[in-house]
């Protein structure tokens, strides 16, 4: 048998920032068209809006610092913090929304620490909850499965983002709750599961066609595992306790607490578990700390569900568990070889 | 001790010592009043009162106060002076009592005040302990207005809305609305706000100072080249 055998150096080159970007947009693909199938053209247009206003306000910001433009432009991070900013967002999002959501992101959550790897936040989290605390009215409205080929047509989803109108639609007409939203609703209202799940779309399995969405996330994140974009540890860590404790509460109570399939599968939590608490720059770096950092956020994640005053925590969670990155790291160093700890 | 001279307190006040930019002092009732210009006007005039007044009677006493309790001391005189001021908003500007609550009395525990007593009016004489009172509460009340102004410019689209509350029934349309349309961007008066809006605004005064520095470096050496 015949080796060949390359002249050095013979390290593989480093995957570059741009490489990684690319594989996570990709990896994200069939969660947007699964999403888009079920929910209609507003997710396409806001991927756009968002994609393009990224794009402008990254520029601008490179420009002002004086950064190489066309450099960092072309790392794809900005689109990355857009389309995930956008993902969090309602489909039916007014443009002017999605553009401040990304200019909060980029300005607040990465051009103010000193742009790319210097930001001790997620910048689209940032952007999202700066949105999401100003605009409660927006955020909250979730049209329910309009479809891509039903009656709500891309004209119909053009006219709302642009000019906030909705045509012969009413809002009423093709809004419906959220399942977290409505088990937060009407866990305060004093209604059992049992009650609240005659009024809300509850699907197979999590919450209707949002559960079909998680399930093309995951197919996403494990390839990105596969493919050692990112590493298995932040994921398990949080689907793991996200499930733990939900079947801990549910056990206890399940008049009052809902199930821990149901947790997994409305809300963000595949889509953050995988896409956006594994941030290369914001999360935990050592393999303990990963867990632990995935642990926190699972544990606040089913926290701010069932006591909090928002229907979901996804991104609070992350932001939280951010700030004590520092910590988890710090009593996470590995042993060095050689020495003793 | 060399007398400071008034200049220096001026300078060191209202710029290069700001209790609010640099010292980052008395940052609860800065955050938390800052919502709006006629909140952050009425804490910035009640916070000056106390300092002036409070520094110019610890800079007057400050020979016959034992150095061991001195601060339990100094406190007395602050709360003091708060509670005249507090039972004059109340009995001048109830309804802006109303809204500013419990942090009027929470200016006794503002460290801007009890700094500057220790810092300054322990050592000074009474003249230089008033200026320095008066020059700390203006820099003080300049970064509370201007928070104010920003955050309610952002959050609510007004600038010195409500003005009825510090100036009586006649002031209610002092105030300015920009744009009916402009719904407010909600954070900003919020919290998270404050904290944010006081971050840029420390930023944008040390690119302000970094500016003025490298002038003043390159205005020295064209003089030594000369």
């Amino acid at each position: 048998m015949q080796f060949t055998v390359a002249s050095s150096p013979h390290l593989t080159p480093a995957t570059s920032v741009s490489a990684v970007m690319l594989k996570l947009l990709l990896a994200l693909l069939p969660g947007v068209a699964v999403y888009a199938l079920l929910f209609g053209w507003g997710i396409l247009l806001n991927l756009v809006i968002g994609c393009l206003s990224a794009l402008v306000i990254e520029a601008l910001f490179l420009f002002w610092r004086n950064r190489p433009v066309k450099k960092h432009l072309g790392d794809y991070t900005a689109i990355v913090t857009a389309v995930l900013l956008v993902l969090a967002l309602p489909p039916l999002t007014p443009w002017w929304l999605i553009t401040l959501g990304v200019f909060f992101a980029l300005s607040l959550g990465k051009h103010v620490y000193g742009g790319l790897g210097y930001n001790p936040f997620n910048p689209a989290m940032v952007g999202y909850v700066i949105v999401l605390i100003s605009f409660p009215t927006e955020l909250s409205f979730w049209p329910g499965q309009l479809g891509l080929f039903g009656d709500f047509s891309l004209v119909d989803t053009l006219q709302y983002s642009l000019f906030g109108s909705l045509g012969e639609q009413t809002l009423d007409g093709i809004s419906s709750a959220t399942v977290l939203a409505a088990i937060d609703n009407g866990f305060s209202q004093g209604l059992t599961l049992a009650e609240i799940q005659q009024q809300a779309a509850f699907g197979l399995l999590g919450s209707a066609g949002f559960e079909w969405i998680a399930l093309a996330y995951l197919a996403g994140g494990l390839w990105l595992i596969q493919q050692k974009v990112i590493r298995w540890q932040i994921p398990a860590a949080i689907i793991a306790t996200v499930t733990l404790l939900s079947a801990v509460l549910w056990l206890v109570d399940s008049s009052q607490y809902a199930s821990p399939l149901v947790h997994l599968l409305s809300g963000a939590v595949i889509l953050g578990a995988f896409f956006i608490a594994t941030d290369p720059v914001s999360a935990s770096t050592t393999r303990k700390g990963r867990l632990w950092f995935g642990a926190g956020i699972g544990v606040l994640i089913v926290v701010i569900r069932s006591w909090g005053g928002y229907p979901d925590g996804v991104a609070f969670a992350v932001l939280l568990m951010n700030i004590a990155v520092p910590m988890i790291d710090y009593y996470t160093q590995p042993r060095v070889y050689g020495h003793s700890k | 001790m060399a007398d400071v001279s008034y200049g220096k307190i001026t300078q060191d006040g209202l710029w290069d010592n700001n209790a609010g930019f640099v010292q980052l002092l008395g940052l609860c009732p800065l955050l938390a009043v800052s919502g709006t210009v006629v909140n952050a006007l009425g804490m910035a005039l009640a916070t000056t009162l106390v300092l002036v007044l409070s520094s110019t009677v610890i800079a007057a006493i400050r020979n016959t106060v034992p150095d061991e309790i001195r601060i339990p001391v100094f406190v007395m005189v602050i709360a003091a002076f708060v509670t005249i001021t507090q039972l004059l908003i109340q009995a001048f500007a109830f309804p802006l009592y109303q809204t500013l609550g419990l942090f009027i009395a929470l200016i006794t525990t503002n460290c801007a005040i009890i700094a500057r007593a220790e810092a300054f009016a322990a050592r000074n004489d009474i003249l230089r302990s008033a200026t320095d009172g008066l020059m700390m509460g203006l820099g003080f009340a300049l970064v509370l207005l201007t928070m104010g102004s920003v955050r309610e410019i952002i959050g609510n689209g007004s600038w010195f809305a409500d003005a009825n509350l510090l100036f009586g029934e006649a002031a209610r349309d002092w105030g300015v609305n920009f744009s009916e349309y402009y719904r407010g961007l909600l954070v900003a008066a919020l919290p998270p706000g404050a904290f944010i809006v006081l971050g840029l605004l420390i930023a944008v005064k040390n690119v302000v100072d970094g500016r003025l520095k490298k002038r003043a470096d390159k205005r020295s050496a064209l003089a030594t080249a000369a």
